[in-house]
């Protein structure tokens, strides 16, 4: 229990997606412009990723990897497909998204009104793939951890699109630079934000 | 053809600096120069020729599926490329890690599918594609040359400031460690926007 509450921890802070690796910063820059709508993204980002890592998980584990298929049949140990998970992952990602989107719409027509149209945008979300990409690669050992991760580093990102559109209604007050304003601003902001969020390095956890 | 199509993406319509697209991959590839360059070659043909063949077929998919569609045929370049970088050049492929991958998602290359291979014959798409690619490429080369020169005082791996230089040795200079840590990419990616809206001021965001 302890190890989930600390990959959970590690995963909104030390490796947060925005700030330590840079993933989903299009979306995060394009729809940061209010806390409202960029909580309804960050929402709808956590949810997507806890669904898709564990199932990205467990075709890894029992069909991608390397000597996977021997669980059906013990001939197949040499096959190695893992130069397939890029192809595999994203379509799973396309078509979770396009299900979550279809489910909500007909079951929770509220949500789908403030959520919906951000869900096709969260398909080619850089954070999505990269989470399942980074599960593969640092190897998480079970079921439990995969999703941890996914909702852990969901809330980071979650945390990290809430914190930049909070500074930037405020800074629509302030006088920028002329050609600062606007995009140039916002990545400075969220660099000064990163060297912050790099005072979380330092913790082990 | 009309020129616009690849004078455009240059400057005017730099999809990092104006269209803000593919910002995610650009900025964790620039710590050194080798694999800015392998990442903006990548991005460059991947856009290029998904572009190209999704306006092929662009009267034949299915509107409702078709970001599945485009994911499909772009994950199948990514992972020529990946494919090709593990031969070839391991290190680099090793270096970039799962950036290799992320260029699916790379926002560039679905953006120009949306925007223009839809609805363009097969040559201007590619042309776009590679366009957009290279203007891409252009603003991460620089970065990258930045960050490698004053954060490590190499080029290429090759020691560009005079060992006799450092305070090691009894000279006065120092590394800028800041600059190869990921926030110091963001700052710049944000001075380069300074400068260039300073420049061409119809850019400028009222």
């Amino acid at each position: 229990m302890q190890d989930y509450i600390s990959l959970f921890v590690k995963s909104i802070f030390v490796d947060n997606m925005v700030f330590a690796f840079f993933l989903g910063m299009c979306s995060y820059l394009a729809v940061s412009k209010n806390v409202k709508t960029a909580a309804g993204l960050g929402v709808a980002v956590i949810f997507v990723l806890g669904v898709t890592l564990p199932i990205n998980y467990l075709l890894d584990k029992y069909i991608l990897s390397a000597g996977a298929l021997s669980w059906l049949n013990p001939e197949y140990a040499s096959v190695d497909l893992s130069f397939l998970s890029f192809i595999v992952f994203i379509a799973v990602v396309a078509s979770i998204t396009q299900i979550v989107e279809m489910v909500v719409e007909k079951f929770s027509p509220g949500l789908y009104s403030s959520l919906g149209i951000f869900l096709p945008l969260i398909a080619v979300n850089c954070a999505i793939l990269g989470g399942s990409l980074f599960m593969q690669k640092r190897g998480y050992e079970t079921l439990g951890e995969a999703t941890v991760y996914g909702l852990g580093s969901g809330f980071g990102w979650f945390l990290a699109i809430i914190l930049i559109a909070a500074i930037r209604e405020k800074l629509s007050y302030s006088n920028v630079p002329k050609p600062l304003k606007g995009l140039g601003i916002s990545f400075i902001i969220t660099g000064l934000m990163g060297i912050a969020f790099m005072s979380f390095m330092g913790i082990k956890l | 053809m009309n020129k616009d199509i690849y004078r455009k993406p240059l400057f005017k319509a730099n999809p990092i600096t104006v269209l803000v697209l593919g910002v995610c991959s650009s900025l964790a590839v620039t710590v050194q120069l080798k694999g800015a360059i392998v990442m903006a070659l990548s991005v460059t043909l991947v856009t290029g020729f998904s572009s190209m063949i999704i306006s092929m077929l662009r009267n034949t998919i299915p509107n409702r599926i078709r970001i599945i569609v485009q994911l499909v045929i772009v994950a199948m370049f990514v992972i020529l490329i990946d494919q090709f970088l593990k031969a070839y050049a391991y290190d680099v492929s090793k270096q970039l890690s799962v950036y290799i991958g992320l260029i699916i998602t790379n926002c560039i290359i679905m953006g120009r599918i949306e925007a223009f291979a839809l609805g363009n014959k097969p040559v201007p798409s590619l042309v776009d594609g590679l366009a957009n690619g290279f203007g891409y490429g252009m603003v991460l080369v620089l970065l990258a040359f930045i960050r490698e020169l004053f954060g490590s005082g190499t080029l290429f791996g090759y020691q560009i400031i005079p060992q006799s230089w450092y305070v090691a040795n009894g000279g006065f200079y120092e590394n800028n460690g800041l600059m190869i840590l990921p926030p110091m990419a963001l700052i710049l990616v944000g001075c380069i926007i300074w400068i260039q809206r300073s420049a061409q001021k119809d850019l400028q965001e009222q």
